[in-house]
C-alpha cells in the first residue's frame, strides 16, 4: 500500500518536473504559444487541458482491454474529441468570459500531443488510478509551464502580472503580448529551466 | 612558435573580420554625415548611444554570461551593429528604447546564438523589428528633417511610405501628389529614419564597398532591380501604386539592400544563391509594403530571407574544383 | 480480462460502440447546455447595445439589416447601429455605435478589427470618453467627424491616420443609416423597417 502511494506520487512529480510537457517534452506548442498572452489566460488553458487529460486518461485506462490494438488511435481520438467538445459546450454555457478568450483554442486541445501521447504512453499500459495521477501531474506541469510563460509575457509586455501593475504599461514591449514574443519568451524560459536543471 | 600547417595558397590576402567591418563603417560615413546634417542633435544622440549600448552589451554578455576568454568588441562588429541599428531608428527616439533595441540586437540577435558568425538573423534588424513591434508609436513617428537643435520635441510628419499606403488603402491617387519628387528623395531630406534620408549617399557607400571588394554587386542589384521592375508593372497597371523611382528611393529600401541584406553571416554564399535571395527580398518587400500591416516591409523581408539562407545554401552549392558532372 | 484480438469483427464492434457512446454523451451535454448558450449569446449582444447606449435597462426591437450590411438595433433609449468599413489598415473594421434620439453619439464598441497592435488597435479606447480623440457626446449633424488632417474635428490616433479614417467612416455610415431610417419614419413611407 505504502509502495503504491509512493509510486503515484512519483508519477505525479514526474509530470510536473522531470518530464514537464512544456519545458522538457515540448509538447502542445500550439496552445502554449497561442494562449499565453497573459498569466491568467495561460493558467485557464492549462487547467482546461488538465481536466481533459485526467478524464481521458481514466477512461482510456478503463477501456484499454476492450480496444483492439489496430484501432487504438482512432478510439483514443474519439474519446478525447468527445471530452473536448463537452468541455467546450460546458465552458460556453457557464464560463462565457473565459470562453471568449480561449474559444479558438479549446477545440485545439484535441490535437494537443500531450493528451494522445499520455493516452498512448501511459494510460494504455497502467491502471486507472495511476493514470489519473499521471493526468494530474502532466496537467499541472502543463499548467505551470503555461502560467510561467503567460506571466513572463504579461510582465514584459504590459508591466503587469495577474493584472497587478509592476511598472507603467508604456514601458512594456508590446511584442511579448503578440505571437513573436511568445517564441522569444519560450526560448529563454527553456534556456533558464535547462540551466537550473543542469545545475 | 607553433608552425602553421595548411594547404596552398600560402599568401594571405589581408582579409579579416575587422577589416571588413571597419570597411562597412567607412562606407556608412557619407550617409552618417547626411543624417547629422538633416537631423542634428537627435542624430548625434541616437547614433552615439546606439553604438555605445551595443558595444557595452557585447562586452557585458561575453564577459559575464558567456565567460568567453576572447574579447570580441574590438573586431568592429558591435560598432557596425550599433551604427546600423541607429540608422534604422527615428532621431527622436528616447534613450531607453535605444538601449532596449541594442540589448535585443546584441543579446537576442547575436550572442544567444553564439556570437558573430553563428547568428541566423541580422542583429541590427532583429533589434529594429523588435522595437517596431513593441513600440509602434515611437517607431513610426518620423521627425521632419531640418530641426537641428531638438531631440525629443521635434515635429513629426508623414513619410513617403505612409502616403503611399494611404493611397492604396483608399484608392485615392491624390495622396501621391503630396509625395516629394523622386529626385528630392534621391538626394535627401524627407521624413524617415536616420539612415534612409539620402539614397544617393547610401549608394555611394555601396559603390565604395563593391570597389573595396567587401561585398559583391549581386544582392543589392537583384533587390533593387526586382523592386523597380515589379513596382513599375504595378504602377502601369494601376496608378494607385506609386512611381517605381519614388518606391526605390523611399523608406529603408536603399539602406536595407546595400547594408543590411549584404551581411556576410546571414546571406547566401554563392552568386546564384545571392541572386535568388535578392529577388525574393525584393518581392517580399513590395508585398509587405503594399498589403501588410506595417508601412515598411524591407526589414521583415530581409529577416524572412535570412531564415531561408541555409536552405538556399544547400541548393546552390558551388562546384568543387575538379568535380565531374555525373 | 485479456486484450481483445485485432480481428475485423472486434474492431468494427468496438469502434461503433465507442462512437455511439461518445455521440450519446455529446448529444446529452448539448441538450443540457443549449439553453444557457443561447441565453448568453443574446445577453452578450444586449450587453453591447446597453454599453454603447449607456443604459442599464432597455428594450431591443427586432434588428433591421440594410443592403450594405449595416444593422440597426432600435431600442427605447436610442438606436445602436453596427456599421463596417473595408478599408482599415489591416482589413475590415466593424463598429457598433449608439445614438440617442437626437443623434448624439452615446458610445461605441469595436466588434471586429485587424488593425496593427499598438497602433490602429488603439481605436477601441482612443475615441471613448476621456480618450484623446473623444467622439462620445458629439452629434454628427453639428460636428465634422473626420480627422484633423482632413479638416475635421477629431484627433486621429497617433501614427494611425488610416485606421482613424476607417473608424470615422464607420461612424458616419452608421449615422447616415440612422438618418435614412428616421427620414423614412417621419414621412411615414415605411412605418416598419424594411428588409
Amino acid at each position: 500500500m505504502e509502495d503504491k502511494v509512493m509510486n503515484n506520487f512519483k508519477v505525479l512529480l514526474n509530470g510536473i518536473v522531470k518530464e514537464n510537457p512544456t519545458f522538457v517534452l515540448l509538447l502542445g506548442m500550439c496552445p502554449t504559444l497561442g494562449t499565453t498572452s497573459s498569466a491568467i489566460n495561460g493558467m485557464s488553458m492549462g487547467l482546461a487541458t488538465t481536466a481533459v487529460l485526467i478524464f481521458s486518461n481514466i477512461i482510456i485506462s478503463l477501456i484499454k482491454n476492450l480496444i483492439p490494438d489496430m484501432v487504438r488511435i482512432p478510439s483514443f481520438i474519439v474519446v478525447i474529441a468527445s471530452l473536448v467538445t463537452i468541455l467546450q459546450m460546458v465552458m460556453q454555457a457557464y464560463l462565457p468570459d473565459l470562453y471568449a478568450t480561449l474559444g479558438l483554442f479549446i477545440p485545439l486541445i484535441v490535437v494537443n500531443c500531450i493528451i494522445l501521447g499520455r493516452a498512448e504512453a501511459f494510460a494504455a499500459k497502467n491502471g486507472p488510478v495511476s493514470s489519473a495521477f499521471d493526468g494530474i501531474g502532466m496537467g499541472l506541469g502543463f499548467t505551470l509551464g503555461l502560467t510561467l510563460l503567460g506571466a513572463a509575457r504579461e510582465l514584459l509586455g504590459t508591466g503587469r502580472i495577474f493584472n497587478v501593475t509592476l511598472f507603467p504599461e508604456q514601458y512594456g514591449a508590446l511584442v511579448f503580448v503578440l505571437a513573436p514574443g511568445a517564441f522569444i519568451a519560450l526560448g529563454y524560459l527553456i534556456a533558464i529551466v535547462n540551466r537550473i536543471r543542469k545545475a | 612558435m607553433k608552425p602553421i600547417i595548411s594547404l596552398s595558397p600560402h599568401v594571405h590576402g589581408g582579409d579579416s573580420v575587422s577589416r571588413n567591418m571597419y570597411g562597412v563603417c567607412i562606407a556608412l560615413v557619407p550617409a552618417l554625415l547626411a543624417s547629422l546634417w538633416f537631423f542634428g542633435l537627435g542624430a548625434v544622440v541616437v547614433l552615439l548611444s546606439s553604438v555605445l549600448f551595443c558595444v557595452c552589451f557585447e562586452w557585458a554578455i561575453s564577459t559575464f554570461i558567456l565567460k568567453s576568454p576572447r574579447l570580441t568588441i574590438c573586431d568592429g562588429s558591435a560598432i557596425l551593429t550599433g551604427l546600423l541599428l541607429g540608422f534604422n531608428l527615428p532621431s527622436n527616439l528616447p534613450l531607453w528604447i535605444v538601449a532596449i533595441g541594442a540589448l535585443v540586437a546584441i543579446g537576442i540577435g547575436k550572442m544567444t546564438f553564439g556570437g558573430l558568425g553563428c547568428n541566423p538573423f541580422n542583429p541590427a534588424l532583429v533589434g529594429r523589428v523588435f522595437l517596431l513591434i513593441s513600440f509602434p508609436v515611437q517607431m513610426t513617428s518620423w521627425p521632419q528633417p531640418g530641426q537641428l537643435a531638438s531631440y525629443i520635441d521635434v515635429q513629426t510628419g508623414a513619410t513617403p511610405l505612409s502616403l503611399m499606403k494611404a493611397a492604396i488603402v483608399s484608392g485615392d491617387t491624390s495622396y501621391l501628389n503630396q509625395l516629394p519628387s523622386a529626385f528630392q528623395l534621391f538626394v535627401g531630406s524627407s521624413a524617415g529614419s536616420l539612415g534612409e534620408v539620402s539614397a544617393l549617399l547610401l549608394l555611394l557607400g555601396a559603390v565604395f564597398m563593391i570597389w573595396r571588394r567587401i561585398i559583391t554587386w549581386h544582392i543589392p542589384v537583384s533587390i533593387l532591380a526586382t523592386v523597380a521592375f515589379v513596382s513599375g508593372l504595378m504602377h502601369l497597371a494601376n496608378p494607385v501604386y506609386a512611381n517605381p523611382l519614388v518606391v526605390l528611393c523611399s523608406g529603408g529600401l536603399m539602406l536595407g539592400a546595400c547594408f543590411m541584406a549584404t551581411d556576410y553571416v546571414t546571406s547566401p554564399m554563392t552568386t546564384r544563391g545571392q541572386l535568388i535571395y535578392g529577388v525574393c527580398i525584393g518581392l517580399l518587400t513590395i508585398v509587405i509594403r503594399n498589403w501588410g500591416a506595417y508601412p515598411e516591409g524591407m526589414s521583415f523581408a530581409i529577416l524572412t530571407m535570412n531564415a531561408f539562407t541555409p536552405l538556399i545554401n544547400t541548393y546552390c552549392k558551388p562546384k568543387r574544383f575538379g568535380e565531374v558532372k555525373k | 480480462m485479456k486484450k481483445l484480438e485485432s480481428t475485423w469483427y472486434n474492431m468494427a464492434i468496438v469502434l461503433t460502440l465507442i462512437a455511439v457512446v461518445a455521440g450519446g454523451a455529446l448529444g446529452y451535454v448539448n441538450e443540457l447546455t443549449k439553453g444557457p448558450i443561447q441565453e448568453i449569446k443574446a445577453r452578450q449582444l444586449a450587453d453591447g447595445i446597453k454599453k454603447v447606449l449607456c443604459a442599464d435597462q432597455l428594450e431591443v426591437q427586432a434588428p433591421d439589416t440594410l443592403e450594405n450590411g449595416t444593422i440597426l438595433y432600435a431600442t427605447d433609449k436610442g438606436t445602436a447601429v453596427q456599421a463596417s468599413d473595408p478599408n482599415g489598415f489591416g482589413g475590415t473594421l466593424t463598429v457598433l455605435v449608439g445614438f440617442d434620439a437626437e443623434g448624439v453619439i452615446m458610445g461605441y464598441q469595436i466588434l471586429q478589427t485587424s488593425e496593427t497592435p499598438g497602433l490602429g488597435a488603439k481605436a477601441s479606447d482612443w475615441f471613448q470618453k476621456g480618450g484623446k480623440g473623444c467622439i462620445v457626446g458629439l452629434n454628427p449633424k453639428d460636428a465634422n467627424l473626420t480627422v484633423g488632417k482632413d479638416g475635421g474635428d477629431v484627433d486621429a490616433i497617433t501614427a494611425s491616420t488610416i485606421t482613424s479614417r476607417a473608424f470615422l467612416r464607420c461612424v458616419n455610415a452608421a449615422y447616415a443609416a440612422l438618418n435614412d431610417e428616421y427620414a423614412d419614419a417621419s414621412t411615414g413611407a415605411t412605418a416598419k423597417p424594411k428588409h
